[in-house]
């Protein structure tokens, strides 16, 4: 199969790439930026005038809840629904049932995805056995099977001591280690933001010193042991500041941000709206700004979903007892592309941050449009919106507080491995 | 599916009462309406002939998620004395146990044709939840969630409160002990506000303040004293037994020291001050018995003010539910 998307704007943040350009793709590669190899003919020709032509997404954290938790979501409506939104790759985490804490299954979701075809789903080894926080998991044979990132999800680990260890037999095997800084102590029992929502909710509170003390404690011990961090969802300003002196001492630290983060706040919580209900919690609107600006000038290289899909029953309950997390492969591309329209920075460092930026973290050759480059692409109308309705996601998970939100950027085709694997309505 | 606020929620299309959860919302004239209600309503208990039958035919249901004898009697008896057919559910026992969704719990009470929920549950929020969820010819009524609010003890203070100082605008009030952890702090300081009092503060160490405490709306004092000088209103919260031995203060002995209510230290506030008190009492924790059974202490009128205060609430909430055009909406 091959295709050629002609009379696009091609825009390719790794290359620096901002111009009227075609692209030619053959079989699972970029073939031709801008002129086709001698001889090539197109099987298919998509007309993107008055669109623009990027890599597809890369999405650093989506909790696609199989195996184990079929009842939230599946592999199959998690990659279908990743296939609308533009991701073309994405890093499933370790919290299923069992847990991927050794190859059988990595190697399971690996051969799932590849039959579904719909995205390339890798999996995030779990870093310690079970996630239970004290024993390491076995990361080498992780490794074998295909992993490049592992993590304890938003489980704890059980001391500092072994959080050492983990970086460090991580870190033998070249693995980067997810870690979600939250100090579990502090913590407590909370459900939202220590600020002026929760004291008037009376909500119980997690402090964003919970998050600077595991940022702090993190980033000694990376240090100390050469280890290669990646801080998942920040979500403070002092977070933030931390992670900017860290790289500048040259630690070898990256971190992401949930793109729901960059979008709401404490107050976002107000009346007990649960879809709201989040870990990290949503902060301040100083803690937000900080974060934008995070993200603009590159301390923060990654936008993820941070995708958690729930049957509807995990939030028909009182606040402090729902399921934190938003369902948001759909709305990864729409909440990035709003944050060029507030002006907060612009549409090539917008993408940069979920396609080179991820994958760069990683080393992965995703996110990128050069010759040779995977054939994963995405093509979207800036200027044409479209609304989002919960009735018709392809997630299993309709939880989301973005119902009714409108955005820019309308996709029409995701293409991933050289094959459409979503087609939007045809352009006017 | 969209979450209302809770002042959208509370009121219906003519403004009024239709649920109570949290003081938050409500101005102030609907305050003072609950007020001249409840002072129609305080009368009665003392009247040969106690019960008004303006709740006849009606069924109210009392859902405690969480065990409480005080406050569910006092609702009951409110209940009782408009007339209504009373059930209750001490759900906390039964239901839940058996894993049943605080939504089916819910569904199958709603199917017994009450009226009206009395809900009293262990998390922030949750009868705003059961508001939300609930057919529309159900009126809550709040009893207490969690951390955030139990706003007919709220006014029940504030019945107490007019009933011996009158006007609410000059006075200078002080809520002392563990405001982290309480609903009822929450709902009073809301309602004081609303009310329009001079000045709200409260008082105690900074483990038991919430570190957000100024965004309430009250001025900070760590020191007792201070805290009470030239006040015209003493509330104390009571200082549940888990929290005085650990991290949170080392122990009730010192906790007395410092913030145990005496005669003496009494005496910085205005000379006329009340001493308040929800209740149950811990003697010789929150305040001497000197104090308790002195004579500023109003604590046994809260109590028999609560009654009143509880019925003209209900009774509030089920006037609007004519609104909806079925005055008898317990034949659907």
């Amino acid at each position: 199969m091959s295709i050629s998307i002609v009379n696009g704007r091609l825009l390719d943040p790794a290359h620096g790439i901002d111009d009227q350009l075609d692209l030619h793709l053959d079989g699972e590669v970029v073939v031709g930026v801008g002129h086709a190899p001698a001889e090539f003919v197109a099987d298919e020709i998509i007309d993107a005038t008055g669109c623009v032509v990027a890599p597809g997404l890369v999405d650093l954290a989506a909790c696609l809840r199989e195996p184990g938790f079929e009842h939230k979501a599946t592999l199959a409506s998690e990659a279908a629904a990743a296939a609308r939104g533009g991701i073309t790759t994405l890093l499933c985490t370790p919290d299923t049932n069992p847990v991927i804490d050794n190859a059988a299954v990595v190697e399971l979701i690996h051969r799932m995805a590849r039959k579904l075809g719909q995205a390339r789903i890798l999996a995030t080894g779990a870093l310690t056995r079970g996630l239970n926080g004290e024993q390491l998991s076995e990361m080498a044979s992780l490794r074998q099977a295909g992993c490049v990132a592992v993590s304890n999800a938003h489980y704890p680990l059980c001391s500092t001591l072994v959080e050492r260890r983990a970086l460090e037999y991580a870190t033998t095997f070249g693995l980067t280690v997810f870690l979600r800084p939250e100090d579990r102590h502090l913590r407590a029992g909370g459900c939202a933001h220590e600020g002026a929502v929760a004291t008037r909710l009376g909500l119980p509170a997690i402090p964003s010193a919970a998050e600077s003390v595991a940022v702090a404690r993190d980033l000694a011990l990376a240090e100390h042991c050469q280890a290669k961090i990646h801080f998942r969802a920040l979500s403070t300003m002092k977070a933030a500041r931390m992670l900017a002196e860290a790289r500048a001492a040259g630690i070898l630290v990256t971190a992401d941000v949930a793109a729901h983060q960059l979008h709401l706040t404490e107050m976002d919580v107000d009346g007990f709206d649960a879809r709201c209900h989040v870990s990290p919690p949503l902060r301040t609107l100083g803690d937000r700004d900080a974060l934008r600006r995070a993200v603009a000038d590159g301390t923060i290289a990654a936008i993820c979903s941070d995708h958690q899909p729930h049957e509807p029953d995990a939030k028909e309950r009182p606040f402090p007892e729902t399921e934190p997390g938003i369902s948001g492969l759909e709305t990864l591309l729409g909440l990035t592309l709003r944050l060029v329209e507030d002006g907060t920075m612009d549409l090539m460092t917008a993408l940069a941050r979920v396609t080179s930026g991820p994958a760069d973290i990683l080393g992965l050759p995703y996110g990128r449009l050069g010759t040779g480059s995977p054939a994963d692409i995405i093509v979207f109308d800036l200027d044409r919106r479209w609304t989002l309705d919960t009735s018709n996601m392809l997630s299993e998970g309709r939880n989301t507080p973005f119902d009714g939100w409108d955005f820019p950027g309308s996709i029409t085709h995701t293409i991933f491995n050289g094959r459409v694997v979503y087609r939007g309505a045809a352009t006017a | 599916m969209p979450s209302p606020r809770s002042s959208n929620l509370q009121l219906n299309e003519h403004g009024r009462l239709r649920h109570f959860l949290t003081i938050d919302g409500l101005d102030r004239e609907l305050l003072t309406q609950i007020l001249d209600t409840a002072e129609s309503f305080a009368a009665l208990p003392g009247r040969p002939v106690k019960k008004v039958p303006l709740l006849r035919g009606r069924i109210i249901t009392n859902l405690f998620f969480e065990s409480s004898t005080r406050t569910r009697t006092t609702f009951e008896l409110a209940a009782k004395l408009l007339s209504a057919d009373v059930i209750n559910f001490n759900i906390s026992t039964s239901a839940t146990s058996k894993g049943e969704t605080l939504l089916d719990t819910l569904r199958n009470i709603e199917a017994m044709h009450s009226d009206m929920f009395i809900v009293r549950h262990a998390q922030s929020g949750a009868a705003h939840f059961i508001a939300e969820h609930a057919a529309p010819r159900v009126s809550v009524i709040n009893a207490g969630d969690g951390r955030h609010a139990h706003p007919t003890q709220a006014m029940l203070d504030m019945f107490t409160i007019r009933k011996h100082k009158g006007d609410f605008t000059p006075l200078r009030v002080a809520i002392v002990g563990d405001v982290l952890h309480s609903r009822v702090a929450r709902s009073q300081i809301l309602a004081l506000n609303t009310l329009g009092v001079t000045e709200v503060r409260v008082v105690g160490p900074r483990t038991l303040l919430p570190t957000e405490a100024r965004a309430l709306g009250v001025h900070v004092f760590n020191d007792l004293e201070e805290g009470v000088r030239d006040v015209d209103v003493v509330i104390m919260l009571r200082l549940q037994n888990e929290r005085m031995d650990g991290a949170l203060l080392p122990n009730q002995h010192e906790y007395f020291r410092l913030y145990g209510l005496t005669d003496e230290r009494l005496e910085a506030a205005k000379p006329d001050a009340i001493v308040m008190h929800p209740g149950p009492i811990n003697r010789g924790i929150e305040m001497d018995s000197e104090v308790a059974d002195g004579p500023r202490s109003v604590i046994l009128q809260q109590v028999s003010y609560g009654i009143a205060v509880r019925m003209a609430v209900m009774s509030m909430a089920m006037q609007s539910q004519a609104d909806l055009g079925g005055a008898g909406g317990s034949e659907a």
